[in-house]
């Protein structure tokens, strides 16, 4: 009988140590969409990303799509050239989908916002965005507000 | 000088041999799965109270810390991502293999230690049962288990210890401080790596060190109660030391 | 097989020397144990009888000599072949050494658990016979901690026998034991040998009861061999060493006083 409650608990604690691990996987972490097959990568072209870094968030009307994969220069054009690694199941977007940096709050994370176009092709794995806007930068923002105060 | 060295590796490499042997006579314990269970209790199930009450407060605290400092530079949102983070990558395994190297290690060497002083590792010696399969396999294997088991119960309940605080005293809200979470904290890089790596290691690591202290233990009282201190000491150096070259290795490239 | 196995001798130490650190524990020294026999190996404490024990169970190698048990050559067997020679010895620990998470009754079928496949009923037989032959069949719930020393002792021996052993080694059984206890566990090993034909080997300082039980006699002290032969052979020795160790003298070859400079020099 003794063996039996032992054997009971140890039951017990394996099942409450792996829920505890699938509400962290389900509840707390996000997949991203890393296993094969199920995300299409496009390339989003930027003068500047400011802080941006890889693994951010790529949102559509707010609502998480994908994430940034690799951020690299253009050696021709000096550009940033980064990777949107989109999840397969948002596979309708427009070819003409444009791409902005923002900030989530003051200080918070740089992600990328998707705006869509009215294309009627979809984009695919391995296009590249046409439209871009990067990422605001203070002083620059703050040097323009200066010159244009002296002009006036 | 030299003596120290030899002292250091001679040690080190006699653990590594013993650890072979362990873990060579591990699949002799696949029919007798009742050996392992046993020891999964007394290792697992009993610190299951310390892990829980622990992890809870824990999490108050980061929840509590985390507020403060946040909520100075209106980021309170962020909260959740504070007190997951932290126990995810860091808190969860550290603080539940120092509790575990405290409750069950110390206990796993001094149990070895006392059944040497016994004579009854001897006894079964004479019995041509091998007390590394009988008694010492159970035991390191129960900690392996454990340890990751114990880890994730103390960082989930950690998270929620954080909610408990923040969301429901400090009045975050509960969306931004589920969503941050969510938003931030991955899978592999996290979860896998940083949980589920990290507790495994440390399981091996604090299992390990109390068998081999427990083993070694001179055959007297003092010699047990030396195993005892040192398997908490080395253990939780150990696993601190660990941690970083985990930390190191896993995070790096992020 | 059988007839030339069954003459030769249970056990045969040839000159083997064995030390510890830089202590010498033995030097030289040859003995043979006969089978079906109570054979004694007596000496001061501290000179390493036990540890004779362990070289018949392959626990410890000599440094040179060879230990012959059953016909193998011990020292060279692999850990394989040295389980399945244990099979066949059974050995009493001091203290017993019964496993204190197992009550009375599990601490017998333990080498039966382990070493056999037999179903719970034959098991349940077996540990009753050996409890009874050692009179506890009633004591087979208690766990070690709730038995005396003396109980504690014959539960180890029931353990001792639960393989059916060939050969039994008793390590210092009279030690710490009350004179019922002891009577007992003289009784025990009498009845061990006659009644199961087991080969006896025991190792013990106390004389009167090992000379009321043994057929043959080795006195060990000092890494050599000082006396051999029937109790009563030894106790009318010609080597006076040997007469003092079997009467019990305080003084003898063998002083009371520990080596020391003259008494009057060291008060003064």
């Amino acid at each position: 009988m003794q063996t039996r409650l032992m054997e009971l608990t140890v039951g017990l604690f394996v099942c409450l140590g792996l829920a505890a691990l699938l509400i962290m996987t389900l509840q707390v972490s996000t997949d991203n969409g890393m296993r094969g097959g199920e995300t299409y990568t496009v390339i989003a072209r930027f003068e500047n990303t400011g802080s941006l870094r890889s693994r951010a968030p790529v949102t559509l009307a707010g609502v998480r799509v994908g994430r940034v994969g690799n951020i690299r220069i253009n050696p021709q054009t000096f550009d940033a050239e980064v990777e949107l690694i989109i999840s397969s199941q948002y596979d309708f977007m427009p070819d003409d989908t444009g791409a902005s940096i923002y900030t989530s709050g003051l200080l918070g994370e740089q992600y990328i916002a998707l705006e869509p176009g009215g294309s009627p092709n979809n984009l695919e794995d391995g296009d590249r965005l046409r439209f871009t806007q990067s990422a605001l930068v203070l002083e620059r923002l703050i040097g323009q507000f200066l010159s244009s105060m002296g002009q006036d | 000088m030299n003596g120290l060295f030899d002292t250091l590796f001679g040690a080190l490499g006699r653990a590594t041999l013993f650890l072979g042997q362990v873990i060579g006579g591990l699949p002799g314990l696949l029919p007798r799965p009742r050996l392992v269970i046993q020891q999964v209790y007394a290792v697992g199930v009993l610190s299951m109270i310390i892990v829980i009450i622990s992890g809870l407060f824990v999490g108050m605290v980061l929840g509590l810390q985390g507020y403060n400092t946040l909520a100075r530079f209106g980021a309170a949102e962020s909260l959740g991502v504070i007190v997951a983070l932290s126990l995810i990558r860091e808190l969860g395994p550290v603080l539940t293999a120092l509790l575990f190297a405290g409750r069950a290690g110390s206990s796993i060497a001094a149990e070895i230690g006392l059944m040497k002083t016994t004579e009854q590792l001897s006894a079964m010696e004479m019995m041509a049962v091998d007390p590394i399969k009988r008694v010492i396999g159970p035991r390191f294997i129960a900690s392996v288990i454990a340890v990751p088991l114990l880890t994730f119960i103390l960082t989930a309940i950690g998270i929620f210890g954080g909610h408990l605080i923040g969301v429901s005293l400090l009045g975050v809200d509960a969306g931004a401080y589920w969503g941050q979470i969510q938003n931030t904290v991955e899978f592999r890089e996290d979860i896998f790596q940083g949980l589920i790596i990290k507790s495994l290691v440390f399981g091996v690591l604090v299992g390990w060190i109390a068998v081999y202290q427990g083993y070694t233990a001179d055959p007297t009282s003092e010699g047990v109660s030396r195993a005892t201190t040192h398997t908490v000491v080395i253990s939780s150096l150990a696993v601190l030391g660990m941690d970083f070259i985990l930390t190191g290795l896993l995070f790096s490239g992020v | 097989m059988a007839s030339p196995d069954q003459a030769a001798p249970a056990v045969r130490v040839d000159n083997i020397s064995f030390a510890r650190g830089r202590h010498t524990i033995y030097e030289d020294v040859s003995l043979t144990i006969p089978r079906g026999r109570i054979t004694a190996i007596m000496g001061p404490s501290g000179c390493g009888k036990t540890t004779l024990l362990k070289m018949f169970s392959g626990q410890l190698r000599p440094r040179t000599g060879t230990v012959e048990v059953f016909g193998k050559q011990v020292p060279q067997l692999s850990r394989g072949e040295l389980y399945t020679l244990r099979k066949r010895m059974g050995m009493l620990f001091q203290s017993g050494a019964l496993l204190t998470d197992l009550n009375v009754y599990e601490n017998i079928a333990f080498p039966l658990r382990e070493h056999t496949r037999l179903n719970e009923a034959l098991i349940r037989q077996m540990v009753l016979m050996k409890l009874e032959l050692v009179g506890l069949r009633g004591a087979r719930e208690l766990m070690p901690e709730e038995l005396s020393g003396g109980m504690a002792r014959r539960v180890a021996l029931a353990r001792a026998i639960a393989l059916d052993p060939d050969m039994i080694m008793y390590d210092e059984p009279f030690v710490g034991l009350d004179p019922i206890s002891m009577g007992a566990i003289v009784r025990l090993i009498r009845l061990m040998n006659d009644a199961l034909g087991l080969t006896s080997v025991v190792v013990s300082h106390d004389v009167p009861e090992v000379t009321s039980i043994a057929d043959y006699c080795y006195i060990l002290a000092n890494g050599r061999i000082m006396g051999e032969g029937t109790p009563e052979a030894l106790a009318d020795s010609d080597s006076e060493w040997v007469r003092q160790f079997m009467h019990g003298e305080s003084d003898g070859p063998v002083p009371f006083h520990y080596p020391a400079a003259d008494l009057a020099e060291d008060m003064l």
